[in-house]
This record gives structure tokens, C-alpha cells and sequence, in this order.
């Protein structure tokens, strides 16, 4: 071969590469945008902020929540047509690719009467795609018509009277995208937190009367696997007592609120100090337990819990401060869960 | 004249929460969408900011001001999240040429990058140093490969420059005071700290290993051609951490960690532990980490320049006391101090101290263990070698 037909050769294989490589990408679907819009998705029917679920879209209900500067929640979950949930007795169920978790937090005008209205404040998505979770942050507008995607989050001031008739002003802080691995995370993959057996091991009113959601979801096909409702582990309601003992309430509480993050495979991790439910060991969730890089969030305080003194105990000083520095959970928190720092307080008080 | 006055006066008051939720959207935003490869550019001037910058999940990514005291990152009066910048699982991230101050907590925390450089970056506190001031200048933790270089940490109420639970580290050029813990390297492995100058901090440079941490069993730490002096700032850390425990006057300590090398150091004039070497037992709390080593071993001191002006140490403290009512050296404080607690299972041949070509070094070995019966000031039992301590790969 001359070295003109060996060049020649070369740049046909070549030319057959690159044709192949465009062939291939022209073929690969270009990667769907992401709505501006919430109305776009089509999960909702009817009026949007009447927040009624559309065909496939079903709502859902933890036992004990997480708190939010005491926004109310509503949640929703659309699975792909024909797919469930894969059981799971520990941990977040296993949602198939192309699940959409949906939840939309707002304030009632009064909390006292629901016929007051509300105002519908952020509609927060995580999106089951194949190469995991992604979250998305929607920020609805003054007219309530609509909520736009809001990459950088966004903060507002919101009024209410709250249940005791105390009227409140004060600041709401929507998320910045990278701000959903906060808590969303799980050695570095983003997770969701909420849909656990023991959270959704509850009843819910689904229009036709009340059901267990485990069993509901089962009975539609939206959850597989599902053992005897009664090997379930189900959480107690943190401020119902007949659901739990005082001290099952403070370990949900303290799980659903901080153990996202305060596990060894979350964010933080790096502390020592794990508040999961599944946690056996005193010290690993904070009996005498000193910190390690808690700063001034100390309080001057030695130990993350003193039994039986919980005016000595570092969790509960960072629960109870709105001081950034200090505060516990460090995002998404504006307020005291003052009625949530009341149960972890009796909760100390009675450790021995 | 008087009519530019007025519309400077008119522009601050104009510039209220609405502009600097903008900027801070501005930047964020662009945090958020930098492509991989790409360079992040922030302004000249001083922006105010109410909440945490963050960045995640980028490689190669750099984050670049103008210069510092050009581009400043002011967190003061910051409202939300408890850092001024987050960077969370990266690949080879850098940020440099800025000043960031006053955040609430920790100025620049980074944790899972493998491959961190912050370079001319100036962290501080502003006023004097003060319990209500942030943890950490610098807080990389969990992360490999990390370079922290010609940087400035001031007034942290923890350690200026914090390298936590970490993998092959450099912190190289650098300068802290007004901090509790001028530099600390805590429970991590491979680290080479030199050329830094830390001075009128209440600590200089620390070395620690903690129980109940992820990761474990730090060491391979090499601390050299370091100026630590006048370190004797009265501890202002909040109680409850374990740097509050530092005695005002320590140029370095060396607390439960494995293989350090510490040469060619010079300390001056700090006044209660020139170079100190502890067991976990000196901070009296219990141990209930069953993988947690409470010894250090293999310390190595050599080839350092001591000097320190006659005087008292500090009496404030736990140490102070001990000072005070335990080992009643005076004004003749010696230079290392080893609280002499050893692990009785460990091999006969297993070394804790071995010093060597100690300029002006004095020394003792406070038999802490056993209620410092018997203080020896004799240092020519610990005169040995050990092999040095490995080079950082880069």
C-alpha cells in the first residue's frame, strides 16, 4: 500500500467515525428541558392551586413530618403507568424510574379555619430518573395561577394566625437547587426522605372512605412486596401519645427532623452523632457524646444530651435557636418548632 | 458637591434586601449551572450576602475573585445557613484570590472533593477575636488531595485553617492568627504542613486524633520549617469543644495521633507548651470507641529552634491548674512537655517520643498517669530516631 492509500484508508475510517458518532448522537434523545412552569407537568386537575391530583397522581401522608417553619404540606406521588414501588422495611420505598414526588407547602390564613384559604407558597419535585433522584423547586406566583421554576430558590414574608389565635409575620426561604442535597443525600446520591413503611403505615381518606395507605397503594398496584400489615413497622404520631411512648415520639421526631443528614452515610456524618430510629447505641445519639465541630453551637454546653437534663444539652440549645450559626437543622428552618423542642425537652428530662 | 453626597446617601439607602437577594441569586445561579471545566468570576468589591453559596457536584471547576481586599464576600448580618461557601462532592475544585468574612459559622466548608486548592484567600473574622465568631476559616473535611496554600485565617472561634477526617493534604505558605487553633490537622492521613507562619493564637498548630469519628486512626502528619510564636491569646473557644481545652500559650500539640514529624520549626515564646505530646486521657472524658487509639506514637521532634523569654504559664483552664498545683515549674517551663501516658500492651520497642538536634529544647515527662509523681526533666532517654515520616504525594 502506497502511503497515499494508507492515508486514504485512514481518513475513510475516520469519516465512517464521525458519521457513526453523529448517527448515534442524532439518535440519542436530546435531553428534555425542564418545564418553567408547574402547570406544564399536568399532575393536578382542575383549578392548579385547588391542588386536586389528576388521574395516576396519588396523595400520601407521613405519620410524623418533618418541620417546616410550620408550613402545611401536601404530597403526592405519580408512578409510571404499570409499575410499583418496591417494598422496603427500613428505609425510603424503592420507586421505579419515571416516579415524580410531589409536595407543595403553603400557609393558611388562619389555622384555626381552614375556610379562610391559604396561600400556596413552593412546590417541591424529586424526579426518579435513570441515573437517580433530581429535585426541582417551583416557586408560586402572588396570583396563586402558577408556579415558576426558581433554580436560585427564592424568600418571601408570610402572615398567619396560628392555631392559639397569635398572629405571625415571618420570613419563608424557598431552596436553591443545591440546596435539596442539604438533606436529600445519601452518600452523595440525592434520596428522597419521607416514604418509608413506617411513615406511610397510616390511615388516609381517599374519598371513599378511610385505608391504610400501604394497603391502598398495594391494592393499586402502586407498591409491591408488601408483607402482613401487621410485621409493618409503623412510626408513631410525634404529638399523639395514644401512637407511641415518649420516648418512640422523640426518636421519630428526632429521625424524620435530623437524621437525614445526622447518619453516617448523610451530610453529616463527619459529626459522629447519628439520630436515625434504627440507632441503637446511647452514644452514637448523643448521650455524653462531645461534640465535634460544633462551634459556638455548643452553648458552652458539654455534651450533645445530658439525661435528665436537658438545660445542659447541646441538641436541645440548637433546636431551639434561630441563630444561623447555631441553629439545628443549619437550612430550611426560620423558626422554633416550639412544640417539637417541648417533647425532645420532657423527652431528656425523663432519660436516666 | 453637596448633591453627590446626597446620591451616594440616596444609593445606600437604595441598596436594601431586594439588590442583595439579586446578587445573591446572580451568583448562585451561576454556581449552579457552571459547566464542568469552567471558571466562576467574581466581581471587584465588597458583596453582601444573607445566605450560603454553594456548589456541588462540579469537576475541574474554579471559583476565582479579583484579588484579596478586591473581591470581598461579607457574610455579616447573614441570616440563612450556617457556612459563607459549601463545596460538597467535587473533583478538583479551587477557590481563590478573595476575602470572605464574618459568616455565622464556617467560612469555606468543603466535604467529599477529591482535589481541593484554596490559594490566596484571606478568611476572617473582623474586630477582635470573640466567642461569637464562626468555627472554622477553612473546613475541608472528607476530601483527598487537599491544597491549602497562601492563605490567611483570622479570628476563628475554633481552628483558622481545619483540615478534618481528610487525605493527603498540604497546607503550605500560609498564615493564621487571632484564632483559637491556628492550624489543626484532626483525624486525618498524610499531611505535610510547612512554611506557615502562626502567631498570637491561643494554639499554633495542632495535631489531633478524636474517638467516634468516620474516619479513624490519623497520622503520617509532617509539620516543618513552620514560624510559630507568641501563641498566648486566652482561649476564647465556646466550652464544650475540644479546643477549649487548649491552653493559652501552645505552639504545637500533639494529641493521640500516630507517626508525626515535627523539624525545622522555629518556636518562640509561647509560654505554657512549646511542643506538647497528650494522650486522649489529658482531656478526662471517657472512651467508649472501641477502634479509638488514645496514645500517640512515633513522634518525632528534631532539628527545631526553641526559645521563650523566662515566665509563667497560663493558669487558666484544666491546664493551667495543672500548671498551677501539679507541676509548679515557675517561670522554668520546659519546652517539650510529654504527659508521659503510655500503652502498657504495646511492643517494648514501641517508641511514643524521640527527640533530636533540639535547639535550646528543654523537656519534661510529666507522668500524668500517674498522678505526675514523678516529673522528669531528663530528656536523654527519649534522644532516638524513628524513620521519617513520608512526603505527601501530590
Amino acid at each position: 500500500m502506497t502511503t497515499l492509500t494508507k492515508k486514504m484508508t485512514f481518513l475513510a475510517c475516520w469519516g465512517l467515525f464521525v458519521a457513526i458518532g453523529l448517527m448515534s448522537m442524532s439518535r440519542t434523545p436530546a435531553p428534555t428541558a425542564v418545564p418553567e412552569r408547574l402547570s406544564a407537568y399536568g399532575f393536578f386537575a382542575g383549578n392548579l392551586a385547588d391542588q386536586k391530583p389528576a388521574e395516576g397522581v396519588v396523595p400520601y401522608r407521613l405519620n410524623t413530618p418533618l418541620f417546616s417553619d410550620y408550613a402545611e404540606k401536601l404530597r403526592f406521588v405519580r408512578l409510571p403507568a404499570g409499575q410499583g414501588a418496591r417494598y422496603n422495611a427500613t428505609e425510603v420505598m424503592d420507586f421505579p424510574v419515571g416516579t415524580t414526588i410531589i409536595k407543595t407547602f403553603y400557609f393558611p390564613t388562619d389555622f384555626r379555619a381552614a375556610a379562610n384559604g391559604r396561600r400556596l407558597m413552593e412546590t417541591r419535585l424529586l424526579v426518579r430518573e435513570a441515573a437517580g433522584w433530581k429535585g426541582l423547586e417551583y416557586v408560586w406566583n402572588d396570583d396563586q395561577t402558577d408556579a415558576m421554576l426558581a433554580v436560585a430558590g427564592d424568600r418571601k414574608t408570610v402572615t398567619y394566625v396560628d392555631a392559639e389565635g397569635r398572629k405571625h409575620e415571618q420570613e419563608y426561604v424557598m431552596p436553591n437547587l443545591n440546596q435539596c442535597k442539604s438533606c436529600h443525600n445519601r452518600n452523595e446520591a440525592m434520596t428522597p426522605i419521607g416514604p418509608s413503611a413506617r411513615q406511610l403505615n397510616g390511615l388516609l381518606d381517599y374519598g371513599q372512605g378511610v385505608e391504610n395507605q400501604l394497603a391502598a397503594w398495594q391494592k393499586r398496584g402502586l407498591l409491591t412486596d408488601l408483607p402482613d400489615l401487621a410485621s409493618v413497622p409503623k412510626a408513631p404520631v410525634w404529638n399523639d401519645p395514644a401512637t407511641g411512648s415518649l420516648n418512640d415520639r422523640a426518636r421519630i421526631w428526632l429521625d424524620i427532623n435530623c437524621a437525614h443528614c445526622h447518619r453516617p452515610e448523610g451530610p453529616a456524618g463527619t459529626s459522629g452523632l447519628n439520630l436515625s430510629v434504627h440507632e441503637k447505641s446511647p452514644a452514637a445519639w448523643g448521650v455524653q457524646k462531645t461534640p465535634v465541630a460544633a462551634g459556638r453551637g455548643s452553648g458552652n454546653r458539654r455534651y450533645d444530651i445530658v439525661p435528665g437534663h436537658p438545660e445542659q444539652s447541646i441538641l436541645l440549645y440548637r433546636l431551639e435557636s434561630t441563630d444561623p450559626g447555631v441553629m439545628m437543622p443549619e437550612v430550611a428552618r426560620k423558626v422554633t418548632h416550639r412544640e417539637g423542642v417541648a417533647l425532645i425537652r420532657t423527652w431528656i428530662q425523663s432519660l436516666d | 458637591m453637596y448633591l453627590v453626597a446626597l446620591l451616594a446617601t440616596g444609593l445606600l439607602i437604595a441598596a436594601p434586601a431586594a439588590a442583595q437577594n439579586d446578587v445573591q441569586k446572580k451568583i448562585q445561579t451561576d454556581l449552579i449551572l457552571a459547566e464542568d471545566g469552567s471558571t466562576v468570576d467574581l466581581p471587584a468589591g465588597t458583596i453582601q450576602l444573607a445566605g450560603s453559596l454553594s456548589l456541588q457536584d462540579k469537576k475541574n471547576v474554579t471559583i476565582r475573585g479579583a484579588g484579596v481586599g478586591k473581591t470581598v464576600l461579607s457574610f455579616r448580618g447573614q441570616t440563612e445557613g450556617a457556612e459563607g461557601l459549601r463545596v460538597t462532592n467535587g473533583v478538583n475544585i479551587t477557590i481563590e484570590n478573595m476575602t470572605l468574612q464574618d459568616s455565622k459559622g464556617d467560612l469555606i466548608k468543603t466535604m467529599n472533593v477529591d482535589g481541593i486548592t484554596f490559594r490566596n484567600l484571606l478568611v476572617e473574622w473582623t474586630g477582635e477575636p470573640k466567642t461569637t465568631n464562626g468555627s472554622y476559616g477553612l473546613y475541608p473535611v472528607q476530601c483527598q488531595h487537599v491544597q491549602i496554600l497562601s492563605c490567611t485565617a483570622v479570628g476563628a472561634s475554633d481552628a483558622g485553617i481545619y483540615v478534618g477526617q481528610s487525605k493527603q493534604i498540604v497546607v503550605k505558605n500560609c498564615t493564621a492568627y487571632h484564632n483559637v487553633a491556628g492550624i489543626e490537622i484532626e483525624n486525618s492521613i498524610g499531611a505535610d504542613v510547612s512554611e506557615n507562619h502562626a502567631y498570637n493564637n491561643t494554639g499554633g498548630i495542632l495535631v489531633f486524633d478524636l474517638p467516634d469519628l468516620v474516619q479513624k486512626k490519623g497520622g503520617q502528619v509532617r509539620v516543618f520549617n513552620n514560624l510559630i510564636e507568641n501563641n498566648n491569646l486566652d482561649n476564647f473557644a465556646p466550652k464544650g469543644n475540644i479546643v477549649a481545652r487548649v491552653a493559652a500559650g501552645t505552639g504545637v500539640l500533639i494529641l493521640a495521633t500516630n507517626d508525626v514529624e515535627i523539624f525545622n520549626n522555629q518556636l518562640i515564646n509561647n509560654k505554657s507548651l512549646g511542643t506538647g505530646i497528650i494522650s486522649y486521657f489529658i482531656t478526662e472524658e471517657p472512651i467508649r470507641d472501641s477502634l479509638y487509639n488514645p496514645y500517640p506514637t512515633n513522634i518525632a521532634i528534631h532539628d527545631n529552634t526553641f526559645s521563650r523569654v523566662p515566665g509563667y504559664p497560663t493558669r487558666k483552664g484544666r491546664m493551667g491548674q495543672m500548671f498551677r498545683f501539679k507541676l509548679r515549674f515557675g517561670k522554668n517551663v520546659p519546652d517539650i512537655i510529654w504527659d508521659g501516658i503510655t500503652d502498657e500492651k504495646a511492643p517494648a520497642s514501641q517508641r511514643t517520643v524521640c527527640l533530636k538536634n533540639n535547639k535550646n529544647a528543654t523537656f519534661a515527662n510529666i507522668d500524668a498517669g500517674r498522678n505526675f509523681k514523678t516529673i522528669s526533666r531528663d530528656a536523654t532517654p527519649y534522644m532516638c530516631d524513628l524513620p521519617p515520616v513520608a512526603e505527601v504525594r501530590k
